[in-house]
């Protein structure tokens, strides 16, 4: 008698199996990465979905939560959007074709599909543990993105935005960026729907920064209503590198942003803050790993959450710190403007230090509208409605001023805020 | 310009009655000072004036121009042009001074049906009203009220006064805190508000603002009562002898 029984496959998981195989053939790969490919998808397959079983998806259970996954259409067509800062350099990637254009000296850029053909995006295809099912998926059935590399010294004086857009379907993308030595940059990663189709995204970023890079990293995720958005990106920060990485999420039904990074030379420094604007029946989590290697690395990770109808909102982070990762300097906060009896959100901070000469510390809040400052505010003769959004506006806009080096920038995601609460207030 | 008649009350939460019986007739143009020992109810008055719902009234009723606020909240009481300068004012981060007060400027005229002002006046009355006062540009650039010093806090308070243009003000202690230049400042900022159609009501523990701001009338406080009114000798006398003696006269 066979003890072992095959799990039933969901819905969900039978759509991105089939996916595969309706696309054998025409995946773009060399032997190495179509072998690769086969594995994950042979995973995915046998181990499922993650569930709540499974530590680091407790409170996200994509095996309940994904209900249906859309077939893919290889007729999807995404319009071109205006960059939402206005010069910027536009890379896109719409339904996963990239878009190739001039380029400012220094940058370069080429379509990842020629990676997986040259067999050259291998290594970054592996995933990153037996719980990374964003990795898995994406690498069974990636397709294109970008592959950008920004020389060394060089420092841009526009910021680049690389506009990753999808109107229905499905789109799976990866985009390995490096940045050399003494390198600067500011780059918007925007993931938006052009229609109110539910798609379903996973997409992968790659981030390298060598000694020295300076860089700004914002992820902007604008998907639809009925959208699954599924990102991960993963960064290693080399000799004084700093990094300062912005996650903004205003959208999506289903949204798991991962950040897992690395700050293996000594000086570097990371500053992850986080906006999730919450509505309707979504679930959006933002689950954030770091690993302190070496002495004297410092990070920083502010995130603020504004939660209106049922929405539910997580955020995990886990910070490591390395034996010998003395002077570590590391400040974990999470804190919640609950706006509806209905909404929810979970905080799960997590430190684990094995050196012992460092300063490390979290805290999560959940709070409401300052009794306060709404007085403050009506005093003065603004009405009460305008006077609460003028307050959940400075809760989170406060820490969109920190990028007050490039105003063009923090007016535009100020924009993209406010127009977000004004739809949801 | 302003009537209270027979107010009482108490603090919403805990049912505490705070106001018992005040009554207190301010005209237009007039400047009255509302004295009292700490606890007597000084603050609170300033609080139900401007509509602050953590105070519920009991009994009695408060008249400005003629018609009963009691219905209304505190951002149309504001509206119509009653101003509490804050003994506290209150920090909020993310929200920049300049943004602020063109937002506060521009509800108002809204509520009262004017034009909203363009943004060149807008900037005219704010760098106008701001070197008056002795602000620095770079203040109104700052979120309100965070970092400022409490001197900053209080001329910032005077030039939101400035620029709204009520016509009760309502200062409540609006010396704590301020060394003498600042006081001063302070002082000529509200003076030069006085006007024949506007009344101004100064709360203080403490003689020393009536010197630059010479009332009227002055109202001593006690117990949520207004127990003694005079002229602005009686402040003199206060300094010199103290609450002992108008408190045992009243009790």
């Amino acid at each position: 008698m066979n003890m072992q029984q095959a799990i039933k496959m969901t819905a969900a998981e039978t759509a991105l199996v089939d996916a595969y195989t309706a696309q054998i053939g025409d995946l773009p790969g060399d032997g190495a990465v179509l072998s690769l490919r086969d594995t994950l998808v042979h995973e995915l397959k046998t181990a499922g979905l993650p569930t709540r079983r499974v530590e680091s998806w407790h409170y996200t259970d994509l095996r309940t939560l994904l209900r249906a996954v859309p077939s893919a259409d290889p007729s999807a067509f995404a319009d071109r959007v205006e960059p939402i800062v206005a010069g910027a350099t536009v890379l896109s990637v719409r339904n996963g074709e990239a878009d190739l254009k001039s380029l400012p000296e220094g940058l370069t850029a080429r379509s990842y599909t020629e990676s997986l053909l040259d067999g050259s995006a291998v290594a970054g295809l592996a995933v990153l543990g037996s719980d990374d099912a964003i990795g898995r998926i994406n690498g069974g059935l990636v397709r294109g993105g970008l592959e950008i590399a920004v020389a060394e010294g060089v420092e841009l004086e526009a910021p680049l935005e690389i506009q990753v857009a999808q109107s229905h379907g499905q789109a799976h993308t990866r985009f390995p960026v490096s940045f050399g030595p003494g390198s600067k940059a500011t780059v918007l990663e925007r993931h938006l729907s052009t229609n109110g189709d539910a798609s379903f995204v996973s997409s992968v970023t790659d981030l390298t920064l060598a000694e020295g890079a300076d860089v700004i990293w914002i992820i902007l995720q604008q998907q639809g209503a009925s959208d699954t958005h599924l990102g991960q990106i993963r960064f290693d920060l080399g000799k004084d590198a700093k990094l300062h990485v912005f996650v903004i999420n205003a959208g999506g039904k289903l949204v798991r942003q991962e950040l897992h990074g690395r700050a293996s030379g000594e000086g570097s420094d990371l500053t992850l803050r986080g906006i999730n604007l919450l509505g309707g029946e979504s679930h959006t989590d933002v689950t954030f790993t770091l690993s302190h290697d070496v002495p004297h690395t410092t990070s920083s990770e502010i995130i603020r959450n504004v939660i209106f109808d049922r929405a539910k909102g997580v955020f995990q982070g886990k910070i490591l710190v390395a034996q010998d990762a003395q002077k570590t300097d590391a400040k974990m906060s999470c804190n919640t403007l609950l706006l509806s009896d209905d909404a929810d959100f979970s905080a799960k901070p997590e430190l684990e230090i094995f050196a012992d000469d460092v300063q490390c510390g979290h805290g999560a809040t959940v709070i409401d509208i300052d009794h306060t400052q709404l007085f403050y505010l009506l005093s003065r003769g603004i009405p009460e409605n305008k006077a609460r959004a003028m307050l959940v506006n400075a809760f989170v806009a406060e820490i969109v001023e920190e990028l007050e080096d490039d105003e063009a920038l923090v007016e535009a995601l100020e924009g993209v805020i406010s127009a977000w609460l004004e739809k949801h207030a | 310009m302003l009537e209270i008649k027979n107010l009482h009350a108490r603090i919403a939460e805990d049912g505490t009655e705070i106001i018992r019986g005040l009554d207190l007739t301010v005209k237009a143009g007039e400047v009255a000072a509302i004295m009292g020992p700490n606890g007597s109810g000084k603050s609170t008055l300033s609080y139900i004036l401007s509509g602050r719902e953590d105070y519920e009234v009991t009994e009695g009723d408060i008249l400005y121009n003629g018609e009963s606020i009691l219905e209304l909240d505190a951002s149309e009481r504001a509206a119509k042009g009653i101003f509490l300068a804050f003994q506290y004012p209150v920090e909020i981060p993310g929200v920049a001074t300049r943004q602020f007060l063109k937002v506060a400027m521009n509800e108002q005229r809204k509520y009262r049906g004017e034009d909203e002002l363009t943004t060149p006046e807008f900037m005219r009355r704010v760098k106008e009203a701001a070197a008056e006062l002795k602000i620095a540009p770079e203040m109104l650039r700052r979120p309100l009220n965070v970092g400022f010093s409490g001197g900053e806090k209080k001329r910032a308070e005077i030039l939101q006064m400035a620029l709204l243009q009520p016509k009760l003000c309502v200062l409540d202690e609006t010396d704590s805190g301020l060394d003498i230049d600042a006081l001063k400042i302070v002082a000529d900022g509200v003076n030069a508000l006085r006007s024949p159609d506007r009344a101004v009501v100064v709360i203080t523990h403490y003689q020393r603002l009536l010197d630059y701001i010479v009332p009227d009338t002055v109202h001593v406080l006690y117990k949520g009562q207004v127990v003694k009114s005079g002229d602005k000798t009686l402040a003199h006398e206060l300094e010199a002898k103290g609450y002992a003696d108008i408190i045992e006269a009243a009790a």
